[in-house]
């Protein structure tokens, strides 16, 4: 397969309805991925970080360009591009286990036996270390435990695409910092192609191979994007002492706090780079503010 | 700030309404002990005020049929109910062991005659005229719960559906048992032929008035209980491709248990008033029509039995209630709940 068409986006936008007419949320949204890469949304809230996955995902409907994966459009949601919610989204009434469950019966009724299902749930609950509490319920255990749970049901689902909205953004920084080390040891496992939404600049640079920063909304689309040029596997405390780590943290914190930061200026039009102009970062101009 | 100061007066208010309750107690509220009296000891002081009160204030009330009775001749009419009852089955048994006996000197005569057991046709008493009642009830209840949880669930997933649905619904819940009555009544008579029934006529109306009434808390709380659905774990029945099916046994429903037993509760109790006034006009054998006869018998002992009644019909209410509750709480997920 090509490895940069694994999966596209291309020229995606979207408009919201609203009271005061249609409000363009993302403007020509381009980026290629390709397959087993990880690839982190970051930018300020209110960005559409949230809403590109939720085009990719299918949720959402882009009102132009569209989303190619693996040379197919993307029109509806599917198991192949399963997500991560934020808030773990797991069915609050089935434990752990009936959680991943559900996502396998659905997946794989017809392909597995009854008794391959029940190794393939135990397998992913083990992937994220969490065989201890398979009959659990969600109130009965942890945030970062909820989260491993609701990991382990879109790695059940054998995603092509593995989307991640803001997974750890609810943990404490030590939880965090666990399944972060697990998600790279299971990434480096099973190499799905995963893209994450991140407020963390840490995080997005410690994980990712690449790092797309978008620019503020409305009219959001991508503003730059950062090779992450460091070897695998990553050790969060000897990059603490890497120079070319803290080189790519201020990068994107500059672009972050210096180039994103408002209010800005709305005098130039808008000449925004795209996915293929990721080389040199440029200026561009962005925000018109609603409503003057 | 007024509104804090509002709430503060509240709060001063019912503490020392409290005070009050506790000194007519004689408790000290602070241990173990203290609190089990506390829970058992308020309400009957409660109780004991309220029991005074009746009979004070009854006993300055006069009726046609004497002095309004007071809690005093109310519990000797319950008592004699009580034994009317056991009169009544004491008759009963009676009659079938002269029959019994009787057809056993038949046969012993005659070994190929044919015998018959005629069955007791005596006045149904208080007691089974309560047992009268809660079938009723329980019959229109489950026929309302049989229809109005699907058009709930229905009108709750298709936004369409809740559209063409919610004037209709808004329509007909607030009409009075006493409106329907005769409508029912008349298709009753006029679909129910049959020569052999399996149901009574005033069964079967009061049961369906039962059933119209309680219909609308139900749908309307699964309703609103199943287009609440965390839209979250809808996305997750979209990114699996659930069916419709899957999705509303494992979703839709398990979320939406609270909001449906919720609606449930107000309906059986909407149907338990209902079903008083219903039985007083259909005639049928229960709680109402008991009311109803004892009114119209005018006697010296009525207005205390129909306040038995009364009491009866507040009890099992109450009974009916927890009753559901404790079904929720079986049928629940979440067992750290506080359900009341």
């Amino acid at each position: 397969m090509n490895e940069q068409n694994h999966l596209e986006l291309t020229g995606v936008s979207i408009d919201f309805p609203t009271d005061n007419g249609p409000f363009r949320a993302l403007q020509d949204v381009n980026l290629k991925i390709g397959k087993g890469e990880f690839v982190t949304l970051i930018g300020h809230s209110g960005c559409g970080k949230s809403t590109v996955l939720n085009i990719v995902a299918g949720l959402h409907q882009a009102t132009a360009g569209g989303v190619l994966l693996n040379g197919r459009e993307v029109r509806e949601p599917g198991p192949e591009r399963a997500v991560v919610f934020q808030n773990h989204s797991l069915l609050p009434w089935l434990t752990a286990y009936e959680n991943v469950e559900l996502a396998v019966k659905q997946v794989f009724r017809g392909k597995k036996s009854r008794s391959e299902m029940r190794q393939w749930i135990e397998h992913n609950l083990e992937l994220v270390h969490m065989t201890h509490a398979l009959d659990k319920r969600p109130d009965e255990i942890s945030g970062g435990m909820k989260q491993r749970v609701g990991i382990a049901r879109a790695l059940a689902m054998q995603p092509e695409v593995l989307l991640m909205d803001e997974p750890f953004g609810a943990l404490d920084a030590l939880t965090r910092a666990h399944l972060q080390d697990s998600l790279m040891e299971i990434h480096a496992c099973l190499g799905n192609t995963v893209i994450m939404i991140t407020h963390d600049v840490d995080e997005a640079v410690l994980l990712s191979d690449r790092i797309v920063m978008m620019s503020n909304g409305p009219a959001a689309t991508v503003g730059q994007i950062l090779h992450i040029e460091l070897d695998r596997p990553r050790e969060r405390l000897a990059l603490a002492d890497e120079p070319r780590y803290n080189h790519y943290r201020s990068e994107v914190l500059k672009f972050l706090y210096e180039r994103q930061r408002r209010p800005v200026d709305d005098s130039a039009p808008a000449n925004r780079a795209s996915a293929e102009d990721d080389v040199k970062p440029k200026r561009f101009a962005r925000l018109r503010i609603v409503g003057g | 700030m007024r509104k804090g100061f509002w709430k503060q007066y509240q709060t001063f208010q019912s503490r020392r309404l409290d005070a009050l309750l506790h000194a007519l107690a004689g408790v000290n509220t602070s241990g173990p002990v203290g609190k089990l009296v506390h829970s058992l000891a308020v309400p009957m002081v409660a109780l004991g005020i309220f029991l005074m009160l009746w009979s004070v204030g009854a006993a300055n009330v006069t009726t046609s049929l004497g002095a309004l009775p007071g809690p005093v001749q109310v519990w000797t009419q319950g008592i004699a109910l009580y034994d009317e009852h056991l009169a009544e089955r004491d008759k009963e048994r009676a009659f079938i062991e002269r029959q019994e006996q009787r057809n056993a000197e038949t046969l012993a005569n005659d070994p190929g005659a044919e015998v018959k057991l005629r069955p007791y046709t005596g006045k149904p008493t208080f007691f089974d005229q309560i047992l009268t009642s809660l079938g009723t009830v329980m019959v229109g209840f489950l026929l309302a719960s049989l229809i109005a949880i699907p058009v709930g669930i229905v009108c709750g997933m298709s936004s369409t559906l809740y559209k063409a649905l919610n004037p209709l619904i808004q329509t007909f819940k607030p009409v009075s048992p006493l409106a329907w009555l005769p409508i029912v009544t008349m298709v009753v008579s006029a679909v129910y032929i049959s020569d052999d029934p399996m149901f009574a006529k005033s069964f079967l109306t009061s049961a369906i008035t039962v059933t119209l009434c309680c219909l609308w808390p139900t749908i309307i709380n699964t309703t609103v209980g199943v287009s609440s659905v965390d839209k979250d774990l809808i996305n997750v029945s979209r990114v699996l491709r659930l069916n419709w099916f899957t999705k509303t046994m494992k979703i839709v429903l398990p979320s939406s248990i609270p909001m449906m037993f919720t609606g449930l509760r107000l309906s059986l109790g909407i149907g338990w008033m209902v079903l008083i006034a219903a039985e007083m006009l259909a005639q049928n054998p229960g709680l109402g029509k008991f009311v109803w006869d004892e009114f119209q018998n005018g006697s010296s002992d009525s207005l205390a039995r129909i306040m038995v009644a009364v009491l009866v019909i507040g009890m099992l209410g109450f009974l009916l209630d927890r009753s559901m509750l404790m079904l929720q709480r079986r049928v629940s997920w979440d067992k750290s709940l506080v359900l009341r």
